[in-house]
């Protein structure tokens, strides 16, 4: 039954559960689990009430409500979309990521398209920039490439390749979402020492493609297609380096 | 905001607990994201509309004190055990329907929980948000969510005991 005794350390033990803890406190809240017995079964609880609720739970809106909300949105938006319509850089994902609710609008189909198509290096990199602010670098931490890929599961419509190349000396440390060309895009985060690498990855139209290098603002940017995923990976890692970051994760299986 | 419709609904649904409502407050969150959104200096626009829902049912009549009397019946909406469910655990129709009846006990139970209560489960075991964004959504400290987190999950834990397996 539900244990009524009480231990300072239960919601820890129920954060750990729900991946809230990094490492260091999760290593120290094993040895005090050990000895605790109102935390073991807390733990126990906790776990069976998690199995409780299932998916199913989760209530979709209907299909026809969704067409009447598209149809509003851009009812709403078409009249008011002005010229400049601030695009700053530094916004452009989440910009990006609302344009797919306004897209409806003819109008800022067409702006959204152009820019993608022109901006999307930039974009690339805006992401990464951004990213690199204090506690926007992964919504899943995690150096396990089986935590990172079943985390994207439901809230992307691809399944993102996931490659731990720590043997290269490219440690995974999680991953995260990105809008990126106006669509919502899977991010794997790497590090070599102190350079962080972002990876970028949807899938693409075109199937194949070479890697192809390119510097924005500072940054290096490969490029390439693979079984039908386009991925970029961005960094300020030397040129050479995310060169062989890139050459690892194409030859990883 | 469109990718992010589902999970406006879905908390709408838990919170309102009546899809035309929920309707209604979803609807009026997305026309307020949209007029909005030009403001909007985050980075994580789910959890931006998902607190635009929060504050649109919250400011509805209907959910003033969190106190709404909920007919047991009505909280599951007619067609949710849909009869693809059943027959999709193709092993075993029996335990098929068990589990049809667990999860419909289950949507009881918590439509039943406290509204604080409620959505902190909600964001966390179906939207899967971190402490810190259901935190930042319920305007409330991370400590709190997670003492929340456990009494909900307590509370569920025995409710579903005490209603029984049969």
């Amino acid at each position: 039954m539900i244990a009524a005794l009480k231990c300072d350390k239960m919601l820890l033990v129920q954060a750990e559960l729900d991946g809230e803890l990094d490492a260091a406190e999760a290593a120290a809240l094993a040895v005090h689990r050990q000895e605790c017995a109102i935390c073991q079964g807390a733990a126990a609880e906790l776990t069976r009430a998690r199995a409780l609720i299932g998916d199913d739970l989760y209530q979709p809106v209907r299909d026809e409500f969704r067409q009447r909300i598209i149809a509003q949105l851009a009812a709403a938006a078409s009249p008011r979309i002005p010229p400049s319509l601030g695009w700053r850089r530094r916004w452009w994902p989440s910009a990006a990521g609302f344009g797919i609710g306004a897209a409806c609008a003819a109008g800022l189909t067409a702006l959204m398209l152009t820019s993608a198509q022109i901006d999307l290096t930039e974009q690339i990199v805006a992401g990464h920039v951004r990213a690199l602010q204090p506690g926007h670098l992964e919504d899943v931490a995690s150096t396990d490439q089986h935590t990172v890929k079943p985390w994207f599961d439901g809230r992307i419509d691809f399944a993102p390749p996931v490659k731990d190349l720590v043997a290269e000396r490219f440690a995974l440390r999680g991953g995260r979402l990105d809008y990126i060309g106006g669509r919502p895009v899977a991010t794997l985060v790497y590090q070599r020492d102190k350079h962080l690498i972002d990876l970028y990855g949807w899938p693409a139209t075109d199937v194949e493609r070479s890697p192809e290098t390119m510097q924005r603002q500072g940054y290096n940017i490969v490029h390439w297609t693979r079984n039908g995923m386009a991925l970029w990976a961005v960094s300020d890692l030397e040129p050479s380096q995310l060169r062989e970051f890139v050459e690892a994760w194409r030859r990883s299986p | 905001m469109l990718p992010h419709l589902d999970a406006a609904y879905n908390l709408a649904r838990w919170l309102m607990r009546d899809s035309a409502a929920a309707e209604d407050i979803v609807q009026e969150a997305m026309l307020r994201a949209l007029t909005y959104f030009a403001s909007f200096k985050g980075v994580n626009p789910r959890a931006w509309l998902l607190q635009i829902v929060r504050n649109a049912a919250y400011t509805s009549r209907n959910l003033n004190h969190g106190v709404q009397f909920v007919p047991i019946g009505e909280t599951a909406e007619p067609g949710i055990i849909a009869s693809d469910d059943l027959v999709s655990d193709a092993d075993d129709p029996e335990m098929a329907l068990i589990k049809a009846r667990g999860e419909r006990q289950v949507r009881e139970l918590i439509t039943a929980l406290p509204i604080e209560l409620r959505e902190t489960l909600i964001l966390r075991e179906l939207e899967e948000l971190s402490y810190k964004e259901i935190a930042e959504i319920t305007r409330t400290p991370i400590g709190t969510v997670m003492s929340r987190l456990f009494r909900a999950r307590r509370l569920l834990l025995q409710d579903a005991s005490e209603g029984g397996t049969s």
